[in-house]
């Protein structure tokens, strides 16, 4: 997939590095740090240790620690003093260690700094870029593993993106940190070091052989509320963010059906125009995340689909999800949809 | 107004890597210096014990001062077989993970002396709600560690079905609370728990785990409020084990004051021990047990201890402490500590402790290659795929009925 940025780096023969999700998430927090001296980061281990997933690894060292610091193991500390320096004026960008752990800030999240704009009627805003770590794949069991995504597109006042490659974290990170309201940046850990198609048992490819992973230096945007189109195709549309990108292009591929893949990488705003262009063209239409089923953010593009596009559908939508079950350790690969499941749900679509 | 322009204080560690260990900032008061007070005294009236340092053992080895309870040498013997064979069993957890074998371990390398001793204090009965860092409360009951292999390997014979991570082990008939990844929250259950033993006048207790870092979260706030409001039969721990990951205590608060004090602003009774003074660990946990048996309420304790291994097997302590950081701990290790005293006072000498160490390696060798017969993560005979559908509900409801159906298990 080529952006224009990087077709802007090609044609003037400039070298574009190739860097890891890791990698590309640092480079956008840093160039933050360094052109707004606003911007602050904090959270667990992000200071000196620069992260558990190393995120913040020397950021410390180049800004210092006004700049960039370690926390107290207080989530609701951690997000309620980012509203608080929010409204000071400061833009924070807090990391929470998973996302799994985001629970105890959910008041300061949902009641406060999603609110602040409303009850203030905008004389206080939440200008906080919330990072982190979502989804399963390296066996962490019930508490490292989940993908609480809709429980944020449930609440007013807040975006959230799910980034599936190098190029968008870069991009969709400085478009939050810049974006005046508050959200939540949910990094699928499993994609940190390589692209993940949910063939868990096949060698781990780096980013580095993924055209994604050519990631232009300096300051660049992929504006928020905007999907991308990662695979054209005519027979179907798969609606899909984050690691199930990866898994739904395997699918595609395996099955040799011809599906048109979206990425959505803003769950809200959602590109709703990109969804129906496609899914009129292609009549059929399979959904798909990790995060559990009933209530999902699956169901709310459900509803969307068919309210823009109930006279093209050929075929009712398949929906594929991860189990209504908490994240199991061991039978973490029974649980996790992994491309067989796309595959099947693709197959049912195009058969019925 | 105001003309000094402010600045944001952000704790450092006395040491960094490459720095020499430096442990200054720990004082450390003579072995049986701090008085042991009546368990009836008023929190007010003992202040001063949340600042101190209670140990017992001085540096020979012999056991001194008030808090000094002279235990049995049967008792320090089992205390020091309990403490070997944790850390005997840690081990062969830790080679066991890097053979692949299980996703993760957590040691309690240097902490040892904590959660065995608190439970050779405890009765059946009594509910201890740990972290992942207190398996030494399973194996002090002798608890059969195939078992505890088992579920870390999430294996056929693992009893929580390879749902849970492993070494998050839940036992019930050995007080021994389901443990949660979410840091903190058992600590307001254990003071639930003991308030419901309180209001059904029962007589058993309960014992409450949390880490220094984990002390910042609001649970731990809110398990002193209601502990102080409803005095209901607890111990409260604080393990200070001086790290949460790469974060040192005082990221927690710990340079500003100690945790010990935090009892004081609820009017809870607070005690500091050397956490790595056996002999210490059994007396000050039988002061707050029997203080709770009698009704008295709970009692906070920091123990003083330092975590001498990796964070868990997926961290590296190099990157962020001085290499030889734990040789240098002030307070030793525990179980070097009590066998220097059980030879102090004639009960043990070298020979008897390499003999229990090989007897102990020998049964813990042989608990994990039985174990592995029941497979491990992953390999051989392992919980199905229909396991994950289990304990979701009393009864599975319809929609993971079909959901069961359709992933084919
Ligand atoms: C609510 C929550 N936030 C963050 C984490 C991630 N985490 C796991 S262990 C840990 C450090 C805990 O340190 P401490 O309480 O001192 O216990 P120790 O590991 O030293 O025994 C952190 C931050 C978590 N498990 N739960
Ligand atoms: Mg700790």
């Amino acid at each position: 997939m080529n952006t224009k940025q990087q077709d802007k780096d090609l044609a003037s023969g400039k070298h574009i590095p190739r860097k890891n999700m890791l990698e590309a998430i640092r480079d956008a927090l840093d160039i933050k740090l360094g052109d707004d001296e606003n911007v602050v980061i904090f959270g667990e281990d992000a200071g000196y240790f620069g992260g558990v997933f190393r995120a913040t690894e020397g950021l410390q060292k180049k800004y210092g620690k006004s700049r960039v610091f370690d926390t107290p193991i207080s989530e609701l500390g951690i997000i309620g003093a980012a509203v608080g320096m929010a409204a000071y004026g400061l833009r924070p960008v807090p990391e929470i260690q998973f996302a799994d752990y985001i629970l105890p800030a959910f008041d300061q999240i949902a009641s406060e700094a999603a609110r602040l704009r409303y009850r203030s009627a905008g004389e206080f805003t939440a200008p906080i870029t919330i990072r982190a770590p979502t989804g399963g794949g390296i066996f962490g069991g019930q508490t490292h593993s989940q993908s609480p995504e809709a429980l944020f597109t449930h609440v007013a006042g807040l975006k959230t993106v799910i980034p599936s490659n190098p190029y968008d974290a870069k991009g969709l990170l400085i478009a939050a940190i810049e974006d005046d309201d508050p959200v939540i940046f949910l990094e699928p850990k499993r994609l940190y070091n390589g692209p993940f198609d949910g063939h868990h048992n096949r060698p781990v490819t780096p980013w580095s052989a993924h055209e994604t992973s050519k990631v232009p230096e300096g300051h660049y945007t992929v504006p928020l509320g905007k999907a991308a189109v990662t695979r054209t195709g005519q027979e179907v549309t798969i609606l899909s963010y984050g690691t199930m990108v990866h898994v739904a292009k395997a699918a595609a591929e395996e099955t040799g059906i011809d599906a048109e893949i979206i990425d959505l990488r803003t769950l809200l705003p959602l590109d709703d125009e990109t969804i129906a262009t496609s899914v009129r063209k292609t009549g059929r239409c399979v959904v798909v995340h990790e995060a559990t089923k009933t209530s999902g953010f699956g169901g709310e593009l459900i509803a969307i689909v068919q309210e823009l596009c109930l006279n093209y559908l050929e075929a009712p939508i398949e929906r594929v999800t991860g189990w209504d079950t908490p994240y199991p350790h061991a039978q973490e690969w029974d649980y996790f949809p992994g491309p067989d499941r796309v595959g099947a749900a693709l197959k049912k679509v195009m058969e019925a | 107004m105001n003309t000094k322009s402010l600045s944001l204080h952000v704790p450092e560690p006395t040491t960094r890597p490459g720095d020499a260990p430096d442990f200054s900032y720990i004082d450390i008061p003579n072995a049986g210096s701090v008085r042991r007070p009546d368990i009836h005294c008023d929190p007010q009236a003992m202040r001063d014990l949340a600042f101190d340092l209670i140990r017992v053992m001085d540096d020979e080895g012999n056991a001194v001062g008030s808090w000094n309870i002279e235990l049995s040498n049967e008792v320090l013997i089992k205390g020091l077989h309990d403490m070997l064979k944790t850390r005997i069993f840690d081990e062969r957890m830790l080679m066991a993970q890097r053979q692949g074998k299980t996703s993760i371990y957590v040691q309690c390398r240097g902490e040892e002396a904590i959660a065995c001793a608190q439970r050779a204090v405890l009765e059946k009965g009594d509910m201890c709600f740990p972290t992942y860092r207190q398996q030494g409360l399973l194996i002090a009951q002798d608890f059969p560690i195939e078992a505890m292999i088992c579920q870390i390997y999430s294996n056929a014979k693992d009893k929580l079905g390879g749902r849970s991570l492993p070494f998050f082990y839940s036992e019930k008939e050995f007080g021994f609370f389901s443990i949660s990844g979410n840091l903190g929250t058992q600590f307001m259950q254990a003071v639930g728990w003991a308030m419901a033993s309180a209001i059904k006048g029962d007589t058993r207790i309960a014992s409450g785990w949390i880490g220094d870092g984990a002390t910042a979260e609001s649970d731990f706030h809110a398990a002193l409020v209601f502990a102080s409001v409803y005095k209901p039969p607890v111990v409260m721990n604080v393990v200070n084990n001086q790290w949460a990951i790469s974060s040192f205590q005082g990221i927690a608060g710990g340079s500003a004051n100690n945790f010990a004090c935090r009892g004081h602003g609820y009017n809870v009774p607070a005690l500091r021990v050397d956490g790595n003074d056996y002999l210490a660990v059994y007396a000050a946990s039988q002061w707050a047990v029997e203080r709770a048996r009698s009704n008295l309420g709970p009692t906070l304790i920091e123990w003083v201890t330092y975590r001498a291994a990796a964070h868990s097997t997926s961290d590296d302590p190099t990157k962020y402490r001085p290499e030889n950081d734990a040789e240098s701990w002030p307070l030793g290790d525990p179980i070097e500590r009590l066998k220097t005293h059980l030879i102090a006072k004639g009960a043990w000498d070298d020979a008897r402790h390499n003999a229990m160490i090989d007897q102990l390696k020998t049964e813990v060798k042989a608990a994990a290659k039985e174990a592995e017969k029941h497979g491990t993560l992953g390999k051989g005979p392992v919980p199905g795929a229909a396991e994950m559908f289990n304990h979701i509900y009393k009864e599975l409801p319809p929609h993971l009925r079909k959901q069961r159906q359709e992933a084919g298990v």
